[in-house]
């Protein structure tokens, strides 16, 4: 344990109400929303792999989702729209010891931020990634999100929106995300599972949580009946298998434009972390790089040995 | 022998070798004993295209590129060393690096060039421009000299060893470059075309030129550095082992230098999708305890006006670079310019809370990049440092003992674990990160993982442990504290022995040049020859480098001490001249601005020119 950040690595009992802030224990979420599934199942989820509060840091965009960072007690860091990805990434680069979540929504994340999800996904940065996918602009009052189905109605697309959805769990395939999931906030029990899951692996883990939206998505769904493609006899394929994978993915994320809600772990893939690769090409350094700045006996280089020996 | 400055330059096209054999000159004639000041010109462009170096060295201070140049080596341009793609070429591009700017060239100047590239009848009026300005031309077929031993490409070392041989230079410190810089077959065919090519030039010819190497010594050892560099050490030095971006010129050179260096100091690069990106990823990586810096040129760095306020906001110490270059959009991408002041100091929205500095040399940008990372650490808000391809680019001598200093890894701004527990926090346990009363706005940050320091930094207003708030009283007092960040940072600056600003000149000139960043030294030199044309003191000057918070007072007095002042920037709309009395609201009518916008720095008779119209010219 280090002892100028004793929050890391404790291995106490950590029970699922310590992450309830008591300063904003109550969402300002609508009645009925899927966020606060995502809530209690992510609360769940970090005590029973024994993180405490203060050795987490969950980056969020901006959005309705994205002030999950107010409703979970821990280090958080609600930060652009978008832009949750690089934050947490780095962060994770610089003290791996950190459990990080990055979380938001949809069009944060396969829309302003898709970039940045792409990028993180390809680089496989030891961290979970939670889209919140309710299908629709929520803070700012039903505009088509990059998940809405075609013909989406909005005081901006008054005449239906002419976009295709976009597919999020083959694009998280087709990046490079290394554990790709999707479950759904009325499946408490399934994305608990899912998210312990996603903390567990090493590498990205992509989640793309159904959301119900029940304010400006009337139309969707609750995301009710679920099915988990790995209890259904229905589906038979193996998730280590990537083009399987894919074809199951292409499948679920057809699936839902008819209404039909499958859900479950999508990919699995065993290749090294980015922080792993990192560490064996020596382009990062084993012990986290936080740490060394509290540590009195650390011998910082000087540059005069650099001017010394290529500018004479 | 001479005590005269020279003024070398190697010109010939992209992928000619014209820059690393000009540092590797420059080096050896450093190590001789001479003070040294390079300039580099080079276009946008892959292979060929005009390109050149030039090296000034004496025994004498240096402070600027000087005007014109009275050495030419002419390679000519190879088109990337492909004789055989004549439709390559446009126009007249072969002979380009002997015929553009030629009329800089000094009277009683040398030519040598290669005619083995360059056909010379292609010159309009060769001769008759090179006798009425009494040039001495030396044609050396450097190209087949090269051959001879080795291959095309060893043109340029043909041109050392002419040029060594036309100066009198001992060969010894250039063979000692390129033994450390070559190896094995490579380095022996170059020596023997160095070596071949100076006893050819002896044998040949008969030398009527006056020029000769000058002679002079260091008093202890020096080091040839860039602006680039200079920044990348003073990083270095303060503990900073995190750099994400983007490449972009200029800003790439200090990326690289960063990037060479960090993993073998136990740090992290990341090379990243964006500039977004870059700034976000510095944010993240101090956010969870290490100095990090990004950086861009002026195109990077407006997408990075997102992370900057998120920066401002939630109070994240960063340091960004920003090396200008002629915008805007892709603008001139390897030209110079100073017109991102603007862009730097109103970029993002909201009331902001930067502190931008602008070194004016080396030297400066290496304590200047070190201060960036005192202020960010110190007071918890960004920091950005400006400068330009003319300081990035530019290399000078400096004595190696200047790096000779400690290191400063310490991040005041931030508190220790040790002292969490009986510090301020909400009933619910969440520490006061952004406390209303903390001395001179500074609210001491946590880290991830220390115990009794979770808080909500959010770019969202917030309150004192960090969540969203619209209280309209949280929102002042917030605000209000942030600001008065600046406020103590300006009285901090103001407290120091030694100003970033710096004075010229004597105290009692009537007239003045003000200028920022990196003409420093090319309105000193311009100084210098106003007063030595004249029997009492005309002209002193300031060279600012706090841009802001604004260094008021120190700008007022020098202002108030002068009648009429001359504003030396290289933009098009006088930005700084702006800022100046957006500032101070008074003075406009004894500022003259002196602008350049054509993608080159001032040589110090331009600002001698200028001032004499604008200020002298008018009494």
């Amino acid at each position: 344990m280090n002892t100028t950040f004793s929050a890391i690595g404790e291995n106490r009992i950590v029970d699922a109400n310590e992450f309830t802030p008591a300063i904003e224990p109550q969402p300002t979420w609508c009645a009925g929303c899927g966020d606060f599934g995502v809530l209690t199942a992510l609360k769940k989820a970090v005590a029973e792999v024994g993180r405490s509060p203060e050795e987490v840091l969950l980056v969020t965009g901006v959005g309705c989702s994205s002030k999950i960072s107010s409703y979970f007690e821990c280090y958080g860091f609600h930060s652009l729209h978008g832009r949750a990805l690089p934050i947490a990434r780095a962060a994770k680069l610089a003290n791996p010891d950190l459990l990080v979540i990055a979380a938001g929504g949809d069009g944060d994340g396969y829309g302003i931020g898709g970039n940045h999800f792409m990028h993180t996904a390809r680089e496989n940065h030891d961290m979970v990634y939670i889209v919140f996918n309710n299908e629709v602009f929520g803070l700012t009052k039903g505009q088509a999100s990059p998940t809405s189905l075609k013909g989406h109605v909005s005081k901006e697309q008054p005449l239906g929106s002419a976009k295709d959805p976009i597919r999020p769990l083959s694009m998280g395939l087709a990046a490079g995300a290394s554990y790709i999931a999707r479950t759904a906030a009325v499946n408490l029990s399934q994305a608990k599972d899912i998210l312990v899951e996603a903390i567990q692996h090493e590498g990205f883990a992509h989640i793309d949580f159904l959301t119900q939206c029940p304010t400006w998505n009337k139309d969707a769904k609750q995301y009710i009946p679920y099915i988990d493609v790995q209890k259904s006899e229905e589906y038979d394929f193996d998730p280590r298998n990537r083009v399987q994978a894919a074809q199951m993915m292409y499948e679920t994320e057809t699936a839902l434009a008819d209404g039909k809600i499958l859900t479950g772990r999508y990919f699995i893939d065993d290749r090294p972390s980015y922080q792993q690769e990192k560490i064996s090409r020596g382009s990062m350094p084993k012990d986290p790089l936080a740490y060394r700045y509290t540590d009195e006996n650390y011998s910082w280089e000087r540059s005069i040995d650099y001017v010394r020996k290529r500018h004479t | 022998m001479t005590n005269s400055d020279i003024t070398w330059r190697i010109a010939g096209g992209s992928g000619d070798g014209i820059v690393s054999t000009s540092e590797n000159f420059a080096k050896a004639v450093m190590r001789s004993g001479l003070n040294i000041f390079t300039h580099r010109h080079y276009p946008s462009r892959i292979r060929g295209g005009h390109t050149y170096a030039e090296l000034r060295a004496g025994p004498g201070e240096l402070k600027s590129r000087g005007d014109g140049y009275n050495f030419l080596l002419a390679l000519g341009d190879s088109f990337g060393r492909n004789q055989k793609i004549d439709s390559a070429y446009y126009g007249n591009e072969r002979i380009k690096p002997l015929t553009e700017n030629l009329d800089e060239l000094h009277k009683g100047g040398v030519i040598v060039y290669d005619t083995g590239i360059i056909d010379i009848e292609d010159v309009p009026d060769f001769s008759e421009r090179a006798d009425k300005n009494n040039w001495h031309v030396y044609p050396i077929d450097l190209r087949a000299m090269a051959k001879k031993e080795g291959r095309d490409i060893m043109r340029n070392t043909a041109g050392v060893g002419a040029t060594a041989a036309l100066l009198e230079m001992d060969l010894a410190p250039i063979e000692a470059l390129m033994k450390a810089a070559m190896k094995g077959p490579i380095f022996e065919q170059n020596l023997s075309i160095l070596r071949n090519t100076h006893s050819l030039v002896n044998d040949t010819f008969e030398f009527t030129h006056d020029i000769r190497f000058p002679t002079g010594a260091h008093t202890e050892p020096q080091a040839l550095i860039s602006g680039s560099h200079a920044i990348a050490y003073g990083a270095l030095d303060e503990g900073c082992r995190f750099i994400s971006g983007y490449p972009m010129t200029p800003w790439t050179a200090a990326f690289t230098i960063m990037c060479g260096i960090l993993p073998d100091v136990g740090g992290i690069s990341e090379q990243v999708e964006d500039e977004i990106a870059a700034a976000a990823m510095a944010i993240g990586a101090s956010h969870a305890g290490v100095k990090a810096m990004s950086g861009s040129a002026g195109g990077g760095f407006s997408l990075m006006s997102e992370p900057l306020g998120l920066a401002e906001m939630v109070e994240e110490p960063i340091v960004l670079l920003e090396a200008q270059r002629a915008g805007p959009a892709t603008g001139m991408p390897t030209k110079t310019e100073q017109a991102d002041l603007n862009h730097v100091l109103y970029t993002s929205q909201g009331d902001s809370t930067r502190v931008v500095l602008a070194p004016g040399d080396p030297e400066e940008a290496y304590e200047q990049t070190r201060l960036a990372f005192q202020i960010a650490y110190g007071y918890n808000l960004p920091v950005i440092v400006i400068y330009d391809q003319k300081l990035g680019g530019e290399l000078r001598n400096i004595p190696v003992s200047f790096f000779d200093r400690d290191p400063n890894p310490s991040m005041p701004g931030t508190i220790s674990e040790a002292d969490l527990p009986n510090a301020p926090h909400h009933p619910s346990g969440k520490y006061h990160r952004y406390r209303y009363d903390a001395p001179d706005g500074v609210s001491l940050r946590s880290i991830p993982g220390q115990k009794h320091g979770r808080f909500h930094a959010s770019g969202n207003e917030h309150t004192q442990e960090g969540h969203i708030s619209e209280d309209p009283i949280n929102r002042v007092l917030q605000v209000d504290r942030r600001m008065g960040k600046l406020v103590a940072i300006r009285t901090y600056l103001d407290s120091q022995d030694i100003s970033n600003n710096t004075k010229y000149g004597p105290i009692s000139s009537p007239y003045g040049i003000l200028t920022w960043g990196s003409n420093k030294g090319t309105v000193e030199e311009a100084i210098d020859r106003l007063n030595s044309s004249s029997e009492t003191p005309i002209a002193k000057a300031l060279s600012v480098s706090d841009i802001c918070p604004f260094p008021t007072q120190e700008i007022t007095s020098f202002l108030e001490s002068v009648s009429k002042i001359l504003v030396v920037e290289m933009n098009a709309t006088g930005q700084f001249q702006g800022l100046v009395k957006r500032e101070l609201g008074a003075y406009g009518d004894q500022l003259y601005g002196l602008l350049k916008y054509n993608g080159n720095p001032f040589e110090p008779a331009e600002i001698v020119a200028g001032f004499e119209e604008k200020i002298l010219g008018e009494n």
